[in-house]
């Protein structure tokens, strides 16, 4: 991956779509049906992984030539725990309600397969710009897919939007219990790689 | 289609006898058997049996159609499988639901349980106990609203009951018998399927006379059957009384609730039930145990439906675990 030599835009493309983290690479899932049964909860979720993927890719491009390889797994663990912690407390300070829901999955980046798979392969062999643009790529990806999610389970499971009645009733509340986590993430997999397969013939969106 | 198929795949050793039995002919049959139940529903909750029933079948015949066509494979709508997905989800249903009911959880049958995992032959789990499951989850109000059974067409609107099991968890036994008269009576009653109900689960004669034909023309076996319904029978009668062990009535667990339906007609799904004979009874016995724990201790009256589901699960794995050995194989020895 990291020989091909990719633009900056390539590279968030990349994340967003060919190598995205919940549906082509279905990866990091748990929160993924975890949280998002409301859109509040998925779109904190989502802010708090793309901070962190971001400031970890940053740091470990940074000191990459430090790290001796022997070592790297408890180097990379502990810059992660360390961006992790910070966002942990910085949300159990200003956003109380909703760090009630979340705290315990918050907490659980730290073991994110996307997170450590991306300082692995990029970050740790590819320079400063290349690694946050693969950072902010990565990580805007999760983000926007975990916001489909709970968009449309929050839509269907509650009739609200962000706490805002929009239907009324409970249209479909089985999408907001685990099992309807499971149908929408598999539903929307299925979706876009029918979009991949019929536009751009199962290459990936960003042609790579 | 399907018998021209046939024809092309015939690769076997002598003698070439064929029998008459192909997946619609079985289908079919099947369907057949239900039909006593059908009328029975018809009998005691009048045109609007009809039309939920016709409305699932209608939906996932349709929708069987649709997704076949869209995925561009052969269209087996007439093999009778999506029939009786539709049919058997109809016969689930409480007989007041609004009509978008029957027709999302034939929907969700046919799509998403049958075809996207693959088609008949390879789904995990029933597609109309899954539906069921769907709507129940979905709608938990208008998916237990039970009429009662009003000998049919007397014009009359159904009023709204509990089922006999509701009754059972909140009242207890005595309730039930005092509703009934005597408690012979209430035997009767159950036995026809005068109560209220989903529309094909309530008559144990009908379902037991569709039964009769298939283990006749052995399309079922008693297996799973047999080792479902007592188990259910053993444990209501051990666990079922309020007074202590052994108190419990065994007969009033067997003849209500979807027992009957279940245990003859959706716990026997080839598709979704183990193979091998000895795993069948296995099925049987965890069908029952998680119904009577389910009924006595669960937060729903009813459990048939959640067991069967619980226990599609654990088929493969029966399967593997009965494994009759290979003749003469010898034990490997630990070193």
């Amino acid at each position: 991956m990291s020989h091909i030599h990719r633009t900056n835009w390539e590279l968030i493309k990349n994340g967003v779509f060919s190598e995205n983290t919940i549906f082509r690479m279905a990866i990091s899932l748990c929160p993924s049906i975890a949280v998002t049964n409301n859109l509040k909860n998925g779109f904190m979720m989502g802010i708090s992984v793309l901070f962190v993927q971001v400031m970890v890719n940053i740091t470990v491009s940074l000191i990459r030539n430090f790290i001796n390889p022997k070592i790297r797994i408890p180097i990379f663990m502990l810059i992660i725990a360390g961006w992790v912690s910070i966002i942990d407390m910085t949300m159990a300070a200003f956003a109380r309600t909703i760090y009630k829901d979340i705290s315990l999955y918050i907490q659980l980046i730290v073991a994110f397969a996307s997170i450590f798979a991306r300082a692995e392969v990029f970050a740790s062999k590819n320079k400063l710009v290349p690694s946050l643009m693969d950072g902010i790529g990565m990580g805007t990806g999760f983000f926007l897919a975990m916001i489909v999610i709970s968009f449309f389970r929050e839509l269907l499971g509650k009739g609200t939007l962000w706490g805002l009645p929009i239907v009324a009733g409970k249209p479909l509340l089985i999408m907001i219990l685990p099992a309807g986590g499971f149908f929408a993430v598999g539903i929307l997999m299925g979706f876009f790689n029918w979009i991949d397969i019929r536009f751009y013939g199962g290459k990936g969106a960003s042609g790579a | 289609m399907v018998e021209k198929k046939e024809h092309e795949l015939i690769v076997s050793v002598s003698p070439h006898i064929k029998g008459e039995e192909s997946v619609s002919r079985i289908m079919w049959s099947v369907n057949l058997a239900l039909l006593p139940a059908f009328l029975m529903s018809l009998y005691y909750f009048g045109p609007r049996a009809l039309l939920v029933t016709l409305l699932c079948i209608g939906a996932a015949v349709a929708s069987e159609y649709i997704i076949q066509k869209s995925l561009k494979k052969d269209v087996t709508v007439s093999d009778g499988s999506a029939f009786l997905t539709g049919l058997l989800l109809g016969m689930n249903l409480p007989p007041g639901v609004p009509f978008y009911i029957p027709i999302v959880g034939s929907v969700v049958a046919i799509v998403i349980t049958k075809q996207l995992f693959g088609g008949l032959g390879y789904n995990i789990f029933n597609p109309a106990l899954i539906g069921r499951a769907f709507l129940l989850i979905s709608w938990p109000k208008a998916m237990t609203i039970w009429s009662e059974s009003t000998a049919a067409f007397v014009g009359l609107d159904a009023k709204t009951t509990a089922t006999p099991l509701g009754i059972l968890k909140e009242e207890g036994l005595g309730k039930l018998i005092e509703m009934f008269g005597d408690k012979i009576n209430l035997y009767t009653q159950l036995f026809v399927g005068n109560r209220a109900g989903s529309l094909g689960e309530t008559s144990v004669i009908a379902l037991l006379l569709g039964a009769a034909y298939l283990l006749y023309r052995g399309y079922i076996t008693w297996h799973i059957p047999l080792s479902f319904l007592a188990t259910v029978g053993v444990l209501a009668w051990i666990f079922g009384g309020k007074s202590g062990l052994f108190t419990g009535d065994p007969l009033i667990h067997l003849l209500s609730g979807g027992l009957m339906l279940g245990a003859f007609f959706m716990a026997t799904d080839y598709v979704t039930c183990p193979t091998v004979r000895k795993g069948q009874i296995i099925f049987g016995i965890g069908c029952g145990a998680i119904t009577i724990l389910i009924r006595l201790k669960g937060g729903f009256p009813e459990g048939v439906m959640f067991a069967i589901l619980l226990m599609n699960c654990f088929a493969p794995m029966i399967d593997r675990s009965v494994k009759t050995k290979q003749f003469g194989a010898i034990k490997e020895t630990k070193k």
